[in-house]
């Protein structure tokens, strides 16, 4: 339907209401339960199915052209850094499990706060380098690439 | 109104949408505007939002010039070819030296990227490509622009700039409103970065009813990278260069990995190869320098994608559909099959839950393809957005007005989508575009050229009325009629995007048509244009949610009427396989080898069509890698 919501597992938490791109997860004020609003902006990017704490959001293919009866079932454990799928066919010949890692870095601990980086320099402000550049062009020392650092040299424009 | 207004004054550097190039904005103009106020507005959450929402398995500009494999020199080949010559070859130059560092950055932070267990570089898909596990990589590049910004204003849809009301042509911030509280939203600020999408939804999409969110590119990308722009005066360029994608059908699951690592490869219903037979045609009309039919072998030049498209869509119009990829052989190797699936897991899930759906196991069948509807945007191949100022040390005089990615209105940005005739940054250098436009931005403001500006609260009043008059609309007429949604005096965001898409289908050049349209229909389709543009002003909505709807759709409009006008300006079939114009099939380098540039007049909505140089900076012939 794309996403869909369990009766039974939803509590209302909210967390699909706030991470969905599309803004189509809203709780019903009758039920106080989760539901997709607007099934067809839905692009089954499945950002709600994973921040489901009770997994009670589920994807049912779309049905302009997807049979009944597949799975494609989701885990994402930060903690651990990893993704689990579960891919189940229509026919039951084929049920896959899949794992990939989502990170290498425990959340948000690798990522330089710029504030407090010193300030930098005016030639830094005048030249064309960005932050961490040039050394993180390359990883080394080396400067800034440029046609000219490559012996070669801007051709003058041709106007076509 | 029974809702508040925010006023957020004082911010030095403002960001309106925070996916791939928002972030990018956002964590540079930490770094050279350290007192600064950086403030980001974001339509959803910026945890998960932008193209790059549900993830990535492949960042598809590195250049590798660590590793010896590529120079940003040939990436401003490779790019100028696959758009038929139309690029702007400083900022792509720009781009391409800066995106590496991007790209160790994203490394450093925690994204996993693959590497070559021989060589110990990253693990390559193609040329440009390199591949990733990136389910996260939103969230990891959310992270560092949420540690940079002061402040992040999640769930605002912003609908307008504001215009300083001291001086002609500069910006002076934006407004919106929350889509959970429906507060009104004044951002006062100094300078203003748009890195807002591009427009997905804007032809009619081959999928129906509940599947029309099935699109290549997100439903949420509403074409604000360019009514923000349009409708505040900013001069456009390339936004005739619409992009359609050869894609799995249905469930629009990516190609890339399929082709360039599986070594995967298409044929048509008979199971013939089909591409090459369409070309020597097609070369007439194209010319030798854009398809080399006979040299290809021995130049090894790419075929650009619409031409590819090209073949694809005359095969399937001969009657010798579906087009199939060659899927069996690649994947009876174990390891290729998975690397198959988690291709989709990782950014188009979707295109999984269909083949699980229809019982496609690809190591079996062969899957079909398709080509899509077409899409307006900047960042993939294809160039849609703002005519913008060059680097300083590259670009031409006729590029460059003094900061580096600023629009023609003074103050305002762009990046990502929004900046044009940049094709191929994709998230990449979407993020590098953001960073080189947040650097300048700081620049501007410590130039003094952001001194006295002025918002009015005329100006400001004016706007909220007008954002909230969709939802007045909706109370005031409603009650005419029993119960429904068929209504004399309005219509609601559904149906005026349903016109739209139907408009833009027929008569710009969409599926139904085989991306057919010439000089007659186009101008049917601006007369009917400007007829939704007046009915867009009796738009109703019935809540908060549905005004979201409405201002999403006043963007499409307005990428939509941008479109036609540039299509009709450029008399001729520059990329056929994206649209033909029937009545112009040729490609016609003699008076056309330019860029298109145009202006909407912000007070009377006319518009005006010129000519750009298109310079050619880097030199045609390959040199040897670094």
């Amino acid at each position: 339907m794309p996403t869909f919501v369990y009766m039974t597992r939803c509590d209302g938490c909210g967390h699909c209401v706030d991470i969905c791109p599309s803004d189509i997860m809203h709780i019903d004020t009758t039920t106080r339960r989760a539901y997709n609003i607007e099934p067809n902006m839905c692009w089954e990017c499945y950002s709600c199915v994973k921040a489901c704490p009770h997994n009670a959001i589920d994807v049912r293919g779309y049905a302009d052209f997807a049979p009944l009866g597949h799975s494609v079932r989701v885990i994402r454990d930060e903690e651990k850094g990893v993704i689990a799928w579960r891919i189940k066919f229509r026919n039951g010949k084929k049920d896959m499990n899949l794992l990939a890692p989502i990170t290498t870095k425990p959340w948000g601990t690798a990522i330089p706060k710029l504030s407090e980086e010193s300030a930098p320099s005016k030639d830094m402000t005048d030249s064309q380098l960005l932050f961490n550049e040039p050394k993180y062009i390359r990883l080394d020392e080396g400067g800034l690439h440029t046609l000219e650092s490559n012996g070669l040299k801007m051709k003058e424009g041709v106007y076509y | 109104m029974g809702y508040k207004t925010i006023v957020e004054d004082d911010i030095d550097v403002l960001i309106t949408g925070a996916g791939m190039a928002g972030t990018g904005a956002a964590f540079e103009s930490r770094y050279w505007g350290k007192d600064k106020k950086i403030v980001i507005a974001e339509k959803a959450n910026i945890d998960r939002s932008g193209a790059v929402a549900q993830g990535l398995y492949a960042i598809n500009t590195y250049m590798g010039t660590r590793f010896g494999e590529n120079n940003p020199e040939d990436h401003v080949r490779y790019a100028r070819m696959d758009l038929m010559g139309m690029v702007r070859e400083d900022l792509l130059f720009d781009m391409a030296r800066h995106v590496d560092s991007a790209v160790h950055q994203f490394e450093e932070w925690g994204l996993p990227l693959m590497r070559d267990p021989k060589t110990g570089a990253y693990q390559r898909e193609g040329r440009w490509q390199i591949m990733i596990h990136g389910e996260s990589y939103k969230p990891i590049v959310a992270e560092a622009a949420k540690k940079s910004a002061d402040k992040v204003f999640n769930r605002i849809c912003v609908t307008h700039l504001l215009m300083d009301d001291a001086k002609e042509n500069r910006v002076a911030g934006a407004v919106g409103f929350n889509v959970r509280t429906g507060d009104y939203h004044v951002f006062k600020s100094k300078t203003v970065v748009c890195a807002a999408g591009g427009a997905s939804n804007i032809f009619k999409p081959r999928s129906v009813g509940e599947g029309a969110g099935r699109v290549w590119y997100a439903p949420w990308s509403s074409g604000s990278a360019y009514g923000l722009l349009i409708e505040a005066g900013a001069k456009m360029t390339q936004m005739e260069n619409r992009i359609v994608l050869a894609r799995f059908k249905d469930g629009y699951g990516p190609v890339g990995a399929y082709f360039l690592h599986l070594k995967t490869y298409t044929q048509n219903g008979v199971g013939e190869e089909y591409e090459s037979k369409w070309f020597p045609e097609l070369s007439k009309m194209v010319g030798k320098e854009y398809l080399d039919t006979e040299g290809q072998h021995l130049s090894h030049k790419p075929i650009p994608t619409c031409l590819r498209n090209h073949a694809f869509i005359n095969e399937v119009n001969a009657g010798r559909g579906p087009i199939h990829m060659v899927t069996m052989e690649a994947f009876q190797d174990p390891h290729l099959e998975e690397i198959g699936w988690h291709n989709f897991l990782g950014m188009t899930v979707g295109q999984a839950v269909l083949w699980a759906a229809t019982d496609v196991d690809p190591k079996y069948e062969n899957p079909e393809l398709t080509t899509s509807e077409p899409y307006v945007m900047g960042s993939h191949a294809t160039g849609c957005g703002a005519w913008v100022s060059g680097p300083e040390d590259i670009a031409p005089e006729e590029y460059f007005w003094g900061y580096n990615r600023m629009t023609t209105v003074e103050g305002l940005f762009g990046a990502g989508d929004a900046a044009g005739g940049t094709p191929h940054a994709f998230s990449s250098g979407s993020f590098t575009e953001g960073r080189l436009a947040a650097k300048a931005a700081c620049k501007y403001i410590d130039d003094g050229k952001a001194e006295g500006i002025k918002v009015s609260q005329e100006q400001i009043d004016k706007r909220g009325k007008q954002i909230f008059k969709p939802m007045e609309h909706y109370k005031i007429y409603r009650n005419e009629i029993t119960a429904g949604s068929v209504n004399p005096n309005y219509i609601n965001p559904r149906q005026g995007l349903d016109r739209l898409q139907k408009l833009m289908d027929e008569y710009a050049g969409g599926v139904t048509v085989s991306y057919m349209t010439n000089d007659k229909l186009l101008n049917i389709g601006l007369k009917k244009m400007k007829m939704l543009e007046e009915d867009l002003e009796k738009i109703a909505a019935e809540d908060i949610h549905e005004l979201l709807r409405a201002w999403e759709l006043k963007h499409r409009q307005l990428s939509s009427e941008a479109v036609l006008q540039h299509t009709l300006f450029r008399k001729e079939t520059r990329w056929p396989g994206y649209y033909y114009r029937g009545d112009a099939m040729k490609l016609d380098d003699q008076n056309w080898h330019v860029l298109t540039v145009s202006r909407r007049d912000p007070k009377t909505g006319e518009y005006t069509m010129e000519k750009a140089p298109c310079y050619h900076l880097v030199s045609d012939e390959e040199e040897k890698v670094a």
